[in-house]
């Protein structure tokens, strides 16, 4: 029954391989959009890229990436441990209460936020209630990181949470006859068997923080830009297609890094696919 | 005592976290005014008016057209890649499942960029079609990766007794293979009609011609204002999905309890 399989086969083609192809060739060429055939050779694109002006904003998407995951570790590790030791039936609720809220558009719910940060949004509101000076919580770097966080923090709960309830609850009773304490069970036991789901986790975060585009227009104002941004303009307003696809190259190669580094952690991956990355 | 209080208060403050911008929603979808932060009164005007505004339903339309398509369309073909998949050789067998996994770990802004210049280098006009088109490709892997696992726990020599039984391939597909998967295909599916309905960027890159889906007229809403009419919206297809989500709870918990009397 190995037929059943070639009609995708040959949608992976025209679809996956060949506009990352497209992307590729583009990255590499300069010349007018129209006219494929007249296209040139040129690293101009990536000579480009590699000034000041763009590298800042590249360190920028990464910096707050890299933050806005280890926020989300830190904030969803112990959730998802806390839940974990939960009894099934809470557990479940529990978990699935992560969930719901990826069910509301993520447009709308990172643009809610401008409700509560907004200048005369609720908090300020309270603020100045209680007497104080109102805060600008709105279109900076710390509001960006916020909607990062909140809309990527169930992905690192839910793979560490399933590496959680999975572990084998001997080993933990066998440490504790052994005579570790709470600490040690959880430093030499329970948490080297979670770092697979941290790695998912980082990976999954990490991935569409660095790439986003909306969250920092939402929540970061019209000028602030990220690379997700730059690559938007390119492709929807300047119409520089070989820059933009030469940025998306550079992000690929970033993601690649990524998924490089934690794969090496992550020793136990389920057989199957997936072995390149 | 204490360590229990204060694992408490870390989940409740974790939940309010993530809920408070719904709760904002909710609550501003009754507000008698268009301005966010004041609070004039309940109404229930903006139910109303959502009812009576073209663009939105217009946008609503098309989000559940292409999410039923694309999820249809893409459980199909995702199904039976699977199985095929799951037959081939070693070799083959791991390019595509690699090829496979470049919509799932490529950044969704990549991959909409290179399908909006391979519909450009097709002549495409962009619209309903070259939507549809995006949504099934990033929605295949996932479903892919959904059945896979169940066709790895299935027995294999299953469909071929069914063979040697004298089924043809199809009716031992149909009979016997496709039984024994369809959890994985319906979590196939409802993971891809969900990708679907909440994408943005994809459709944001490859739509046209006055075809838009609810990410996108919310988000060019962002830049002119927010019209409460869509707070209603949300509140109802989340209320909703939360009765949904009540319905298949009791559902099966009945379920469960009548599995346990028979045994």
């Amino acid at each position: 029954m190995r037929k059943t399989a070639y009609p995708y086969v040959i949608w992976l083609g025209i679809f996956i391989v060949i506009p990352l192809l497209l992307i590729l060739y583009f990255a590499f060429t300069t010349g007018d959009s129209q006219n494929l055939s007249a296209f040139k050779f040129s690293l101009d694109n990536f000579k480009r890229f590699f000034t000041p002006i763009y590298l800042k904003v590249l360190g920028r998407s990464v910096n707050l990436a890299l933050i806005s995951t280890i926020l989300c570790l830190i904030l969803g590790y112990p959730a998802a441990y806390i839940i974990a030791k939960e009894k099934v039936r809470k557990r479940n609720v529990m978990i699935l209460m992560f969930v719901i809220p990826m069910w509301m558009n993520f447009l709308l719910r990172t643009y809610a936020w401008l409700t509560l940060l907004g200048r005369n949004g609720l908090i300020n509101t309270i603020i100045t209630k209680i007497g104080f000076q109102p805060l600008d919580l709105i279109y900076n770097d710390k509001a960006v990181l916020l909607g990062m966080v909140y809309n990527f923090l169930p992905f690192m709960v839910l793979p560490i949470y399933s590496v959680l309830v999975k572990i084998d609850k001997n080993l933990i009773e066998a440490a504790e006859d052994l005579g570790a304490n709470k600490t040690t069970v959880f430093s030499k036991v329970i948490f080297p068997l979670s770092i697979p789901g941290i790695m998912t986790g980082i990976t999954m975060v990490f991935i569409p923080a660095v790439s986003t585009f909306i969250i920092s227009s939402l929540l970061g104002g019209n000028k602030y830009n990220l690379i997700g941004n730059l690559i938007e303009q390119q492709f929807r307003w300047t119409g520089d297609w070989h820059f933009g696809s030469s940025m998306s190259i550079i992000l690929m190669i970033f993601i690649l890094i990524t998924m490089a580094l934690t794969s090496k952690f992550d020793k136990d991956k389920e057989g199957g696919g997936g072995g390149l990355w | 005592m204490v360590n229990k209080g204060i694992k408490r208060l870390y989940t409740f403050l974790i939940f309010l976290f993530l809920y408070a911008p719904i709760i904002v929603l909710i609550v501003f979808s009754f507000n008698n005014s268009k301005s966010r932060g004041v609070w004039a009164g309940f109404t229930l005007k903006w139910y109303i008016e959502l009812f009576q505004d073209a663009n939105i339903l217009k946008a609503l339309y098309y989000t559940i057209l292409i999410a039923v398509l694309s999820a249809i369309i893409s459980t199909i073909i995702g199904t039976f890649a699977a199985i095929g998949i799951s037959n081939m050789p070693g070799i083959s067998k791991k390019i595509v499942l690699n090829l496979n996994y470049l919509p799932v770990l490529n950044p969704d802004i990549v991959t909409a960029v290179s399908l909006m210049v391979l519909f450009r280098f097709l002549k495409l006009d962009f619209g309903f079609t070259t939507m549809l088109l995006s949504h099934i490709t990033f929605c295949v892997p996932y479903v892919i990766l959904s059945v896979l696992p169940k066709l790895k726990q299935m027995n294999k020599h299953l469909a071929e007794a069914a063979m040697d039984l004298g089924a043809t391939p199809f009716y031992a597909l149909r009979k016997v293979v496709i039984p024994e998967i369809r959890p994985g295909i319906i979590t196939g599916a409802l993971i891809a009609f969900t990708l679907s309905v909440d994408d943005f960027v994809i459709s944001f890159f490859n739509t046209g011609k006055g075809v838009s889906n609810l990410s996108i007229e919310i988000f060019s809403m962002t830049r002119r204002g927010i019209n409460p009419v869509i707070n209603a919206l949300s509140t109802l297809m989340f209320v909703g999905l939360m009765i949904m989500l009540l319905i298949i709870y009791k559902r099966t918990e009945k379920n469960e309890i009548e599995k346990g009397e028979v045994r």
